[in-house]
């Protein structure tokens, strides 16, 4: 197979903003993948889980006899079976209860033969409640007598955290406008489209084999391992192919240890899966709040503070919901530069729902709140003092090299070209100004537009004492290579950033690249995909892998062709000369010829990646994320003053992404993103009464579809950053964040009236319009 | 015991006959009873569309169909859609496009934008849109799915072209 490479010559070109499929798209697209939710192993029973459907009591006793004598049913537990296993990092919660605090508390379970017995039998056991008054709010749960709901958490308090930075009371009177609300945040919930499932299976030395839609995979262990009982080393996960998670994922719940307390007495593999409703009863919510937000500013348009209250009704027990204000926190400091800062939030044990991790994690919370203030300002100053809203905007957006008060160091900051790019794109000045002189005239539909920015981590958030992620890759004899990473893929499309990165590093077709990462006993330690980390974490560990192995090979073909390795390249599988891209020898062959001889060579590199970011730390002054980047958006909307629909026609988003990597990926993070801003924005909202879901259902919780989307026009600003690879930051939350704030701007544009109260569904923009028109007549 | 029936169809062009309880639904039948887990459950209750089959030329909710009114008639699932080993032009479409994030919604969402080109291969992208209201996605924002039908549509229109 000699080949004549003489007279070939490679130009560089680079893979780097290219388009890139998902490796995975054609078999998703054929129906061939399978999902978790589709996994049938040998000999598997079907668990289903008995769920208090009451919101607080005590459990008089339960009977399962008549569940046991059911015929297919293996067995039946209860706390009583469970004891002593706790979950949770503050360890407030059980695989089973013996005392209801919310809902969705689960209180037995079955293992049967099918998902129809299953289910069958969890209707024969019979369990006798005492019903205690509950805690329906944060505020009824900080009431002298209110009922305790955590025996260790005095006075239901849950966590709590406080950043103070300068002096408030000068501040405040240095400002020339100060604006105090009070915004709330409501319950919304993720909705994969894949309900929640786990399939576990114990072998006989006693490891537990668990199938998981987890995110992290490898802190998972250590989380599950004590809600039952077992070293964490004695755990294997398995993450099938998962149909969603957006953040819901981030935690165990305590479905999972059912699924392997129940493997485990039966001995047999046993798959717990959701159905819709359950899904969304038993599933984490995005945490509420109650944000008390004041801010002030002086008559030039300077920012002189910002305070923060907030207060969060944690639910029954303590997920990642209530740590939002580590997030929080950053956006009230760094959001524009704003020189002094008091925070403080306080979580509140209730008889609610619970909530976890998701897309935007507490900062599509805070500015909601942030973002609407800044339109007040803006709106004021223009009044007032005649300033150009996105002069105002300007005159307080950070510059690169400028450190917040918690020490983020924006060392690439581009939030004025983002301002003034969507603003040019969308002739904003014009339309706000044409808009707001026509709301006072006669009409049916009135348009409007609003602007909103942020800021979010964009280099991973180090939470844990590492943020790292861990790589191996290998080549074999045929160049084709395999890269084990630790970063999990949940859809988002990690699958086809590494393999640009590697294609791009290796000069091998991206297609020849294979990813494992789905087994927690091959895969090298990461810390999960979420704070916007993984294309950063992951893209970096890839990359520097890869340039290891490649290191490797031209050191080898420089021997060979006597020159030094740093005359060499990779390109177009061969290794070439690199002034010139003359082929010295394909890839292949150099790898089999570095293989085959006495002194074997095989290239086969690890690498842990560990960014240089700060612990966050218990005082909240570090410099926690390795990157930090600003979104703008700009919606457009028309609001039927009549109806209360509030249509987004467009929005415009400029967003600093650091570099562009896989184009087509970011353009798909970036609209799903806004899908799930919009959802929070307009229609999304879970209707609890007494601690009890209303709306368990797609039919009463409305979720966005096509015909709700709005044009979107992208401007992708590239910061460059210094620690990204290839200058990449993290991107796919800030589109989440930002457009929501954005279309309540708009609203006020359109109609005079702040929404501060998500979502602005028509019922209740069309109720605050009337209540305008009376108010004013 | 749950009453039996035997039921004759045809499934991505191939006879089948089987007996199924007279209370399963069409999605059961696939999944289970077929093996055909590229239909999935996502509602049970006909509200996202990831069920979504084809039966006698016209989309339904598979989950709301019940499996014994399948007699004599022909089904179509996502398995059914390509040829041997090429995906059919609405499944490469979407692959080209960047329209598959997690994926599971869209072996409904394929079927329901195969089906609304075949009925109106001229279809606009408003008409995209009210066509696949019915089918819930919650990675992809649905721009790149329409991004896909568009390119179908766009590639009927140059074949129309190329044919005179």
């Amino acid at each position: 197979m000699a080949e004549n490479v003489a007279f070939k010559h490679i130009e560089k070109t680079s893979m780097i903003g290219k388009r890139i499929k998902k490796p995975d798209a054609p078999a998703k697209a054929i129906g061939k993948t399978r999902y978790i939710n589709d996994m049938v192993l040998p000999q598997m029973l079907y668990g289903k889980i008995l769920h208090a459907g009451r919101p607080h009591a005590e459990i008089i006793s339960i009977d399962t006899s008549e569940a046991e004598k059911l015929a297919g049913v293996h067995l039946v537990i209860t706390a009583k079976d469970t004891p002593d296993l706790k979950l949770g990092f503050v360890k407030d919660n059980a695989p089973l209860k013996s005392k209801v605090l919310c809902e969705r508390d689960e209180v037995a379970a079955v293992a049967a033969i099918s998902e129809a017995i299953a289910a069958a039998a969890i209707k024969l056991i019979k369990v006798s409640y005492k019903d205690l008054p509950g805690v329906f709010s944060a505020e009824e749960g900080l009431k002298a007598d209110a009922p305790q709901i955590q025996e260790n958490f005095p006075g239901n308090k849950s966590l709590k955290f406080e950043f103070k930075h300068g002096d408030l009371a000068e501040a405040e009177a240095g400002s020339d406008i100060i604006l105090d609300h009070v915004f709330n945040v409501h319950y919304v919930t993720h909705c994969c489209m894949g309900t929640s499932c786990a399939i576990a299976d114990f072998d006989h030395n006693g490891k537990l084999t668990i199938y998981s839609q987890t995110q992290y995979p490898y802190n998972y262990k250590m989380d599950l391992a004590p809600a039952l009982g077992i070293d964490p080393g004695d755990i294997r996960v398995i993450q099938p192919t998962t149909g969603g998670s957006f953040g819901a994922k981030l935690d165990v719940y305590p479905y999972e240890p059912v699924a392997a307390i129940l493997a485990r007495k039966t001995g047999r593999p046993v798959k717990v899966l959701f159905d819709r409703e359950e899904e969304f009863i038993n599933s984490p919510t995005r945490q509420p709040a109650a944000i008390h937000l004041r801010t002030g500013c002086t008559s030039d348009g300077i920012l002189t503070f910002r305070s923060a209250d907030v207060l969060m009704d944690n639910g029954a027990y303590t997920s990642w919901g209530p740590t939002v204000p580590v997030i929080m926190m950053r956006t009230v400091s760094g959001h524009y530069r704003v020189p002094v800062i008091d925070f403080k939030a306080q979580a509140v044990y209730s008889n609610n729902a619970y909530a976890g991790s998701f897309r935007g994690y507490g900062n599509v919370q805070m500015t909601y709140a942030t973002a609407q203030h800044m339109d007040m300002f803006a709106e004021e100053l223009s009044e007032k003092y005649g300033m150009d809203p996105i002069e105002f905007h300007l005159k307080n957006a950070q510059k690169s090299g400028e450190v917040t008060p918690q020490k983020s160091y924006l060392r690439e900051c581009v939030l004025a070209e983002c301002l003034t790019t969507a603003a040019e794109a969308s002739d904003y000045v014009n339309k706000h100004k044409s808009y707001t002189e026509a709301r006072a005239q006669e009409g049916r539909y009135k348009r409007g537009i609003g602007l909103a920015s942020s800021i979010h981590n964009a280099g991973g958030a180090k939470i844990h004492k590492s943020d790292g992620c861990g790589t191996i890759l290998k080549m074999d004899d045929y160049a084709r290579v395999t890269v084990i990473t630790g970063a999990s893929e949940i859809g988002q499309g990690i699958d086809a950033v590494i393999s640009q990165i590697v294609s791009e590093e290796l000069g091998v077709p991206p297609e020849h690249v294979t990813l494992v990462n789905n087994d927690s006993d091959i895969g090298p330690w990461d810390v999960g995909v979420h704070a916007s980390r993984t294309t950063f974490i992951a893209g970096n560990g890839a990359k520097r892998a890869a340039i290891k192995a490649k290191e490797q090979i031209l050191a080898a073909a420089s021997k060979q062709a006597n020159v030094t390795a740093e005359e060499l390249d990779l390109r177009g599988g061969y290794v070439v000369q690199d002034k010139d891209g003359a082929a010295v020898i394909r890839l292949d062959r150099m790898l089999r010829q570095m293989h085959f001889q006495p002194t074997p060579d095989v290239v086969m590199v690890s690498d842990y990646y560990e960014p240089n970011s700060e612990l966050e730390g218990k005082d909240h002054i570090s410099d926690h994320s390795a990157a930090y980047s600003h979104a703008v958006h700009i919606a457009e909307v028309m609001v039927d003053t009549l109806t209360g629909e509030v249509k987004v026609e467009k929005v415009t988003m400029a967003q600093d992404v650091g570099r562009v990597i896989n184009q087509m990926g970011l353009e798909a993070q970036m609209e799903g993103g806004l899908a799930f801003g919009l959802g929070f924005a307009l229609s999304e909202e879970m209707i609890f009464e007494e601690g009890r879901l209303l709306n368990p259902n797609f039919r009463d919780y409305k979720v966005p579809t096509a015909p709700e989307m709005p044009e979107i026009e992208m401007h992708f600003i590239e910061s460059d950053c210094e620690e990204g690879p290839y200058g990449a930051k993290g991107i796919a939350e800030l589109p989440t964040i930002v457009v929501a704030p954005a279309i309540a701007n708009a609203v006020y544009n359109a109609t005079g009236i702040r929404f501060l109260n998500p979502p602005m569904n028509p019922e209740k923009v069309a109720r605050a319009i009337w209540e305008k028109k009376q108010a004013d007549s | 015991m749950s009453v039996k029936i035997n039921l004759d169809f045809t499934l991505n062009g191939r006879p089948v006959t089987i007996e199924v309880p007279a209370e399963m639904t069409v999605l059961n039948l696939l999944r289970d009873g077929l093996d055909l887990k590229g239909t999935k459950y996502a509602c049970g209750e006909g509200e996202c569309g990831a069920c979504t089959i084809e039966v006698d030329g016209r989309t339904i909710n598979s989950c709301l169909m019940m499996a014994a009114d399948l007699q004599g008639r022909a089904v179509m699932t996502i398995e059914g859609m390509q040829e041997g080993h090429a995906l059919h032009p609405m499944q490469q479409a979407f692959v080209d496009h960047g329209a598959v994030q997690c994926g599971f919604c869209m072996p409904g969402m394929i079927i329901q934008a195969n089906y609304l080109v075949k009925q109106n291969p001229q279809l606009t992208r408003e008409e995209m849109k009210r066509g696949l209201e019915g089918n819930i996605c919650r990675c992809t924002g649905y721009t790149k799915v329409l991004d896909a039908v568009a390119a179908v549509v766009g590639l009927n229109e140059n074949k129309g072209l190329e044919h005179g």
